[in-house]
């Protein structure tokens, strides 16, 4: 216990401009703080091996019980069906990101670490961007072991490594998307366990009235048109597109999302991500204050 | 020229609880401030507005000359903060969690590196450097909280209730790492609800009670407010009392006090152990055998009760503030029952 005489010489001047700029101080904060995530992730693997579980169940599932019975562009053969359901699991898989961030985030809220992070000099989303990024990793790895176990049952794709590559990547951004409504709800609620709860009950309707397990064309209208316009239905008609899983004959309804799904996914995308940022960084902000 | 701390008229309330009512500080640069009061007195919500976790209602602060309320991050690269709730990553290892907020501060990783190997070295941390903090002890998780504070050497301290909870030898441990701080020119607001504390490392002492602070002086000036101390006989024969009393009453500075069932007389005093020698030397003279005598010095409670009538130990209705605090005080009362903490016979 020797080196206190420091003190005056190490503190950083008053004032000083960090050494990296604004927009560089907050992508390096919020590596630091996704580097710190992920190493939580691996000192408790649980977590991640059951968010694999879920999605491996639903791919067998929905193969072998529903698969004979659902009929996709008049054909009832359980492996088109299979095509054609892959890229609605994948899409449902990364939007389970979003209970994970928010379970994490009001977690952190709870503990005196977030006192720690907010009198440090350091840029205020960090936090959160952080946390969104380690979720975005985990997300992508249980898409890997997810494909493997699809292409294991029979899936396929038809247009190319690089179109595959594109849905993969709108597939993550959605991920990354619903990732920030997830912060949102972590920090608007009491306890973590009302993280995880608040951050799955929405997805089921908003999964399920989508073109992701069944076409959407023989839903009631009302539903019929959520379902069309549903931003999650655009991200699976895109992934579907780019991975040559539109079987021959699937009628493509006439709404605009579904029309030019890659668009319509990015734009949606990009929006959440532009708009529950913004309302999570500012409620993170004032969160004690 | 305001100190390195220097507060003015800080006001916050949550709800109907007013946390701080009116709160004025200055802390000298290179001086200990003790922020001394019970449970929900608002030392808690104080220091969170020092160190802009929170805006306070009314009121305004300087710390190391920065204006708290303008310019809170400049303000951020110049304090350490180090609370009860020590503010570390459990999975993460003791050397991880220092390394992380080294390049919070803006540090080059390879400048955090090397800071938090010196850290852990210095608070003898060494050998479980690379074990997840939720393996430390409680001593331990607060000495790495207290680095973690101490990464950048910051010119101005926090430290909130460090010792709640600390078993008596990491709480002497933990003094003395303060104590070299403070020697170091660091100037620190430390909160506490322990005199003995406050007397020990402060060099003034600020007492808040229901978000206002009530009194303020060097913990002599506190101690000769609230009458000071006394000497206290317990002779071995009742007969004896009559007489002790006659003497207590030639050194004393006031009524002596009998309490005949236990045969102890009780007398305020000023003179301190030199005092106590000459009572001693004129019962001995007399021929009075005693069985115990004492020189007390005013605890806590003696110093709350004299000041606001009422006892420090009660929590009737301090509920602190907000619901934070709130839940944190409650946790701050159960360390303290587990822990009551009682000043013994100074002799």
């Amino acid at each position: 216990m020797s080196t206190v005489s420091d003190a005056a010489a190490k503190a950083v001047p008053p004032g000083a401009p960090g050494a990296f700029g604004l927009v560089g101080r907050s992508v390096r904060d919020s590596l630091v703080v996704a580097k710190r995530n992920l190493i939580r992730m691996l000192r408790i693997p649980e977590v991640v091996i059951f968010g694999l579980i879920q999605p491996i169940m639903f791919v067998v599932l929905f193969s072998y019980v529903f698969g004979g019975s659902i009929a996709v562009g008049g054909s009832t053969d359980p492996s088109t069906y299979r095509q054609f359901l892959m890229a609605g699991i994948f899409a449902q898989t990364v939007t389970f990101a979003t209970a994970g961030a928010g379970a994490g985030i009001a977690d952190d809220m709870h503990k005196g670490l977030i006192d720690r992070f907010r009198s440090l000099p350091m840029a205020r989303g960090a936090v959160l961007t952080g946390r969104t990024l380690a979720d975005l990793v985990q997300t992508a790895l249980t898409l890997v072991v997810l494909a493997v176990v699809a292409v294991i049952v029979g899936w396929r794709t038809h247009a190319g490594i690089p179109k595959a590559i594109a849905g993969f990547a709108l597939l993550l951004l959605l991920g990354y998307a619903f990732s920030w409504i997830g912060a949102l709800i972590g920090l608007s609620v009491r306890t973590p366990e009302a993280a995880t709860s608040g951050g799955l009950i929405w997805l089921f309707p908003l999964t399920f009235i989508s073109n992701a397990f069944v076409p959407s064309d023989n839903m009631p209208t009302v539903l019929r048109h959520i379902a069309e316009w549903n931003p999650f239905s655009a991200t699976v008609q895109a992934a579907r597109r780019l991975f040559g899983n539109l079987p021959d004959g699937y009628p493509v309804p006439a709404a605009w999302p579904m029309q030019h799904p890659v668009w319509a996914s990015l734009i949606w995308s990009l929006v959440i991500i532009v708009v529950f940022r913004s309302l999570s960084v500012r409620k993170y902000r004032s969160a004690t204050g | 020229m305001p100190g390195a701390i220097f507060a003015e008229g800080l006001v916050k309330t949550f709800g109907d609880v007013r946390a701080l009512d009116g709160v004025d500080l200055d802390v000298p640069e290179g001086t200990v401030l003790g922020l001394l009061g019970p449970n929900g007195a608002g030392k808690t919500t104080a220091v969170r507005v020092l160190t802009t976790l929170i805006k306070p209602d009314r009121g305004s602060a300087v710390v190391a000359g920065i204006d708290v309320l303008k310019h809170p991050d400049a303000v951020r690269r110049v304090i350490g903060l180090s609370g009860q709730f020590a503010a570390v990553d459990e999975y993460l290892t003791g050397r991880e969690n220092l390394r992380m907020v080294g390049q919070l501060y803006q540090m080059s990783s390879r400048a955090a590196r090397v800071r938090a190997d010196e850290l852990l070295e210095r608070f003898h941390l060494g050998d479980a450097a690379d074990r997840m903090a939720k393996t430390y002890s409680g001593g331990m998780r607060r000495r790495l909280d207290l680095a973690a504070a101490l990464v950048v050497s910051p010119p101005v301290m926090f430290m909130d209730e460090p010792t709640t909870g600390l078993d008596p030898r990491n709480r002497q441990q933990l003094w003395e790492v303060i104590q070299e701080l403070v020697a170091g020119g660091t100037t620190l607001l430390l909160t506490t609800q322990y005199l003995e504390e406050a007397d020990h490392l402060a060099h003034d002492i600020a007492v808040v009670d229901h978000g206002r602070v009530i009194a303020r002086g060097t913990s002599d000036q506190l101690k000769a407010r609230t009458g000071g101390e006394r000497v206290e006989v317990v002779v071995h024969a009742p007969e004896h009392i009559a007489v002790a009393d006659e003497v207590l009453r030639g050194f004393g500075k006031g009524e002596t006090k009998i309490e005949e069932h236990t045969r102890k007389v009780t007398v305020p005093v000023s003179g301190g152990a030199k005092l106590l020698a000459e009572v001693i030397r004129e019962l001995d003279t007399r021929g009075i055998e005693i069985d115990d005598i004492a020189l007390r010095r005013p605890t806590l409670d003696d110093v709350f009760i004299s000041l606001t009538g009422h006892a420090a130990e009660t929590t009737e209705d301090e509920t602190g503030g907000g619901e934070r605090e709130g839940e944190r005080e409650g946790e701050e009362e159960q360390e303290r029952e587990q822990e009551p903490e009682r000043k013994g016979t100074a002799s």
